[in-house]
């Protein structure tokens, strides 16, 4: 006997009230996502991830008959079921796909790639490699109905460097399915011609990024590349291609299976199906999860995790969509859904659903000062305000660490990480700026702290870090280092 | 001025004629690009800052915005290069777009609405040059691009008058790079727009110049410690908008505002690279390239850019006649009765008086000297070098059987290039960057046949000489079917393939194979012979017929007049012959004479020069000869009234008008015209007849340039080009003194 879900159990009382004229909307409750709904079976690796195993949990059956439905219908499919990017930008998967099938697509003689990109790099970010690991034939019959979809010849499976189990069961998985006759000249005996390749990646983080991972996999340096041309245009090799997260191409086989209604069924419109949540820091059970979207993310927190090291009340704030997004106080964590929207409203994103939780322990500037140093390494250098902003920034933030600074300088950081937002070539100065602007935005009452205390040791601090101490005073000091300005001059925080 | 001269120096009637013509054929190229652009794409309209701007599909909005009056600051973008959209300067604003655009990367799209001129677009703009300068070490006063650096320039107008910049930790420090004599490094200054990566690998094709590291540890360089071993590096100088790559040779000499630009023409090789000569007082300070996308694009060599300090050394100051053993200054007046009595003392007549000229003479000097000579009743007009004492093998009558018929852009449209006996790279640095950039960009297919060499291309190689070209004439091989398929195929005759001893059989076989394959190969829009000339004055000199006739080729010389001439065999001239050199530098020529007359190089006087597809163009007199030295033409003159025989010219208009009188083309300048196919014809079946009885004795065909950088007096002279001889060339250390002296201080 399965046992109902919520959202039924919510619905029923409400059902009773049949003489009211006007019925309150059904409130559904997210979440508590069923075994049976599950997709990713495996993700624990409990059990055989070899294709024996795969195929008893219900992989590549009747992969022919979804091959043989057409690109269309596939992509009718994902249309419906809503599926939004699990990379982090959540663009409708769809409609993504349906790019490469323009009008004539088939009188272009070029070759045509699905990109899958296992570059997961991100810090907190961990459910592609459970996938990888556990169910890496999801991810190989994904790349198969993807590719149909999208009419690829081949898929590449760009996998991060880092990850030698990861990569080995995945290559195992694929020369399980050539011999299996899924793939190959005769795809699944659909008479469909389709390969997969893996490109194993050296461990840039920028190669995560779509046109940095097909630069990397011709062999050239991982930097982004200009768009337009889109890669739908002119991508790997300069074929028309499509850059997919893993977990987007892992989930259409089952929905292609079990329907779009389906999986259009979880979540809050907009957002619907199911994600895996990787939680991470100071929760009793780190874990990777499959849960509905739109859970409420103490729901996920409490329900999975083993709630927050020392309660809710010790909470601090979240990380909720991995490094590259805003953080957010505790108050908010309380009413924010993890999903696109609700985190966007909240001034944060989804992001990959990496929620890194942090308790009051937390020397909050020195995470996201660590944050910075990460995105410094990891910056590619090409464009001038992240190739120079990221390590200005990160020296501020190395500064605010030790509150070695000057109030006002805080206003001068959140300037320049506006100065680098939207300026780039790609989004990793997006990325390196958002933590900053986050953390100023909750916290900023703790770096104004840190500095008053720093001061009250060592006196006043002048612009740059330098102590006024220490400044000579034989030599001429430039009037902009703010020697002679109080730190009254900051403006108030602002009512969050 | 120059206007004035070129038009007053032509008969009235002929003014007009040229002018006809050359309205006429210019029109028919500006026909015939139109026709092919507009073939494949249409105009374009949108609207920047309210204006409406109509531009080519497929412009970038910089060169819309740029077309509507709007500048738009850049560092990384360069017309010339491919688009790398990283130094993220040139920012605008476009509608619906939520975020600022790079310009440079996004193409112009119809109706799109563009501003270039709002608080968004100026605050991205100052935060780029924020984050530009926060690392930059802002030593300009110590700084060799300082007048004309982009950075400072674009400062001024979005940078701020104060830092933010305060960070104990400091700027960035960058090691300085190697890369060789010419190009001076201070990597500190760097701004990474890699404008110098980008021309390496797309331009020169040296594809280890290139960036490693990541974020703010990205560095320019060659990957190992290497040098930057190309001909075209010193063009990296010109493309850096900051002042990271700067001149060796020129550092720390002068600044911009304080040198003189005279636009002139380069001669060192034969392709007439437009030139700019900064000169301060009477020294050429430096020499930068001059934008004609006819002939050079942007781009010159680095023996025109660096070979300009040989013009202070070795020069020829004062005449000079030998006594005895040694040179004794002398008066010009007493020097040229010495050159008379010389002449009389040889006793030399009709086709005994020899005239020689070299690489540099200029169009005017030639004229003079033909007709002086050929008043002392001789025709023993020969060139220097190779087989120049012989009649040339393809003959002077027909334009077409010595020039570079396809023209230097016309390279580019070529899709089957099969060069003979010449290494472009070596004899023509420039035109070789066009035939890479044809075959990076189109598909191009080279063929090689000569000595082997590194051409910054792929090539197959077909064989060292003439037995391999008649395997191609006779359709063996790959190559000899692609280029029979080819629509534009392009045979690239080097100049030294005339002096090989299986010269004559080679210009057989290519000229019956012209003619068979006519259809293709000589039509009235396509030209495929093709001769690349390597030394600057041999187009002119074959145009005026500078050239010895059978009976003078035959004749013992007994009076030797060398004009530039120091390529010639000291053992062909005989013991007892009066020499006479006349020319700027004391080199061989100068051993070699009895009489030295002094004069001026090419950077000294506004001569003619003709290029090695038939364009001339006038270069202009930077600074004043040095000493006595005199422009040629009027040493000639000079020289004719105390022989005797004066020459009916009193100054260079008039010389230009015996210019015109020999060939109308030598006073039309800077265009090229095209030979008739009719002619063209006729010039081969002549060349095929006047060579048809040769035998092929399989010898290959030898590389005329072994040293790129010192291939004449003047860069004979230079010590920059000495350098690069032994860092290039020989793989030496090319400046021990410099390197013991950091040693010591490190």
């Amino acid at each position: 006997m399965l046992k109902p879900s919520r959202v039924t159990r919510v619905a029923r009382p409400l059902g009773r009230r049949t003489f009211a004229t006007v019925q309150d909307p059904p409130v559904r409750r997210y979440g508590g996502l069923r075994d049976q709904d599950r997709i990713f079976t495996n993700a624990h690796s409990r059990h055989d991830f070899s294709i024996k195993g795969a195929m008893a949990r219900g992989d590549w059956h009747r992969t022919k008959d979804i091959i043989l439905k057409g690109d269309a219908w596939i992509i009718q499919t994902i249309k419906d079921s809503g599926l939004r990017g699990r990379g982090g930008a959540g663009f409708p998967s769809g409609l993504k796909w349906s790019f490469m099938n323009k009008p004539g697509w088939e009188k272009d003689p070029r070759p045509r790639y699905l990109v899958v990109n296992a570059d997961e790099g991100e810090p907190g970010t961990c459910k592609d490699r459970e996938i990888l690991r556990g169910d890496p034939h999801k991810l190989v019959e994904g790349c198969l109905v993807a590719g149909r979809g999208m009419n690829a010849t081949a898929a590449y499976i760009y996998i991060r460097g880092e990850f030698t189990q990861e990569a080995r069961h995945l290559q195992q998985a694929i020369d399980e399915a050539y011999k299996a006759g899924f793939l190959g000249k005769d795809a699944c005996g659909s008479g469909y011609a389709f390969d997969v390749y893996i490109h194993r990646g050296a461990g840039a983080y920028i190669c995560g990024e779509e046109t940095a991972l097909i630069e990397s996999i011709e062999g050239k340096q991982g930097k982004p590349r200009l768009k337009p041309p889109f890669p739908a245009d002119v991508g790997l090799f300069g074929c028309p291609t499509t850059v997919a997260n893993v977990e987007t191409v892992a989930v259409a086989p089952t929905i292609a299976r079990r329907g779009a209604v389906w999986f259009a069924g979880f979540g809050r419109e907009r957002n619907q199906g199911t994600k895996l949540f990787c939680v991470s820091g100071h929760v009793n059970n780190p874990c990777v999860v499959e849960e509905e979207m739109s859970i409420p993310l103490k729901d996920l927190i409490e329900k999975h995790c083993g709630g927050v090291r020392g309660g809710w009340d010790n909470l601090l704030g979240i990380v909720p969509g991995g490094s590259s997004v805003p953080i957010i106080p505790k108050d908010t964590c309380a009413q924010v859904l993890m999903d696109y929207d609700s985190l966007k409203d909240a001034q944060t994103g989804l992001g990959t659903g990496a929620v890194i939780v942090m308790d009051k322990s937390t020397d909050l500037v020195r995470a996201i000062a660590r944050f910075s140093h990460f995105y410094k390494h990891e910056s590619c250098g090409q464009c001038t305000p992240c190739r120079e902003g990221t390590t200005w920034m990160m020296n501020m933030m190395d500064r605010f660490v030790d509150g070695r600074g000057h109030s006002r300088e805080i206003d001068m950081l959140l300037e320049l990480s506006k100065q680098i937002e939207g300026r780039t070539i790609c989004a990793l100065g997006d990325a390196a700026a958002w933590p900053i602007q986050g953390l100023m935005r909750h916290f900023r009452p703790l770096v104004e702290q840190r500095i008053e205390q720093f001061r009250a040791h060592e006196g006043p601090v002048l612009f740059g870090g330098r102590l006024a101490r220490e400044a000579d005073p034989t030599l001429a000091l430039p009037d902009n280092l703010g020697a002679h300005l109080g730190e009254v001059g900051a403006p108030p925080p602002r009512a969050l | 001025m120059l206007r004035l001269v070129s038009a007053a120096s032509k008969p009235s009637s002929a003014g007009r004629l040229s002018r006809v013509v050359c309205s006429n054929c210019s029109a028919t190229i500006g026909r015939r690009t139109l026709a092919s652009t507009s073939a494949r794409s249409a105009d374009i309209t949108l609207t920047v800052d309210g204006k409406e701007v109509t531009v080519p599909q497929g412009s970038a909005l910089i060169q819309a915005c740029e077309a509507a009056g709007a500048t738009i600051p850049r560092f990384c973008y360069h017309d010339r290069l491919a688009i790398a959209g990283n130094c993220r300067m040139c920012l605008v604003e476009v509608e619906r777009s939520p975020k600022p655009v790079a310009s440079c990367a996004m193409p112009a799209m119809p109706g799109s609405k563009v501003f270039t001129n709002t608080p968004l677009v100026h605050e991205a703009r100052e935060g780029v040059m924020e984050f530009l300068l926060a690392n930059h070490p802002l030593d300009c006063p110590i700084c060799d691009q300082g007048g004309e650096c982009d950075l400072q320039d674009q400062s001024m107008r979005y940078g701020s008058d104060r830092s933010r910049f305060h960070e104990v930790y400091g700027k960035r420090a960058v090691e300085n790079k190697d890369l060789g004599p010419l190009v001076k490094t201070s990597m500190n200054r760097c701004i990474q727009c890699t404008r110098c990566v980008r021309f390496a690998n797309e331009v020169a094709g040296v594809e280890d110049l290139g960036t490693t590291g990541r974020g703010n540890d990205l560095q320019i360089g060659m990957y190992v410690e290497k040098m930057m071993d190309s001909e075209l590096s010193g063009n990296v100088v010109d493309l850096c908008p900051v002042g990271a790559l700067t001149s060796k040779p020129y550092a720390f000499h002068a600044r911009p505002w304080e040198l003189k630009n005279t636009e002139s023409v380069d001669v060192l090789d034969a392709l007439g690279s437009n030139i700019r000569i900064d000169s301060r007082g009477v020294q050429v300070m430096r020499i930068q390239p001059r934008t004609n996308d006819a002939v050079n694009e942007e781009w010159i060599s680095d023996k025109a850019r660096y070979a300009y300090d040989g013009l202070k050394f070795q020069r020829l100051t004062t005449p000079l006649v030998k006594d005895g053993d040694r040179f004794v200054p002398a008066t010009w007046e007493a020097a040229l009765q010495a050159v008379a009595d010389g002449l009389k003392r040889s006793g030399a007549t009709g086709d005994e008086i020899q005239a020689v000229a070299g690489q540099l003479a200029d169009t005017e000097a030639l004229v003079a000297l033909k007709d002086l000579v050929n008043r002392l009743g001789s025709d023993n007009t020969a060139l220097d070098g190779g087989r120049g004492a012989a009649p040339p093998v393809a003959g002077v009558d027909v334009r077409a059987n010595f020039l570079l018929n396809a023209t230097i852009p016309g390279v580019e449209r070529a899709d089957a290039i099969l060069l003979v006996g010449t290494n472009p790279r070596h004899e023509a640095a420039v035109l070789n960057s066009r035939i890479r950039k044809s075959w990076l960009h189109t598909g191009l297919e080279v063929g090689l046949i000569g000595a082997r060499a590194d051409t910054a291309y792929g090539y197959e190689y077909l064989g060292d000489g003439a037995r391999a070209l008649a395997d191609f004439v006779a359709g063996k091989g790959t190559f000899a079917k692609t280029f029979q398929a080819a629509k534009r195929p392009l045979i690239i005759i080097g100049s030294a393939v005339a002096e090989q001893e299986d010269g004559p059989a080679v210009y057989n076989a290519l000229a019956k194979f012209v003619e068979k394959n006519k259809e293709r190969m000589l039509t009235p829009e396509w030209n495929g012979f093709a001769v690349l000339q390597r030394a600057a004055s041999h187009a002119a000199a074959y145009e005026i017929g500078f050239v010895p006739s059978k009976h003078a080729a035959a004749t013992r010389p007994k009076f030797v007049y060398l004009l530039n001439a120091d390529e010639v065999d000291p053992a062909a001239i005989s013991p007892d012959a009066f020499v006479v050199y006349q020319g700027h530098h004391g080199d061989l020529g100068a051993q070699l004479a009895d009489v030295c007359l002094p004069a001026a190089a090419y950077t000294e006087k506004g001569m003619t020069w003709v290029n090695t597809e038939g364009r001339v163009q006038l270069g202009r007199a930077a600074v004043p000869p040095p000493g006595a030295a005199r422009e040629d033409w009027k040493i000639i003159r000079a020289l004719s009234e105390v022989l005797g025989v004066t020459l009916p010219y009193d100054d260079v208009l008039a010389v230009r008008d015996r210019m015109w009188e020999l060939s109308p083309t030598l006073v039309r300048y800077d265009v090229t015209e095209p030979t008739s196919v009719g002619v063209a014809r006729a010039g081969l079946g002549v060349l095929a007849e006047a060579t048809k009885s040769t035998k092929v004795s399989g010898a290959p065909l030898a590389r005329p340039i072994a040293n790129f950088y010192q291939t004449d007096p003047i860069s004979r002279a230079s010590v920059t080009m000495a350098q690069c001889t032994r860092a290039f060339v020989r793989g030496e250390d090319y400046d021990d003194a410099a390197r013991a002296t950091e040693a010591a201080f490190g």
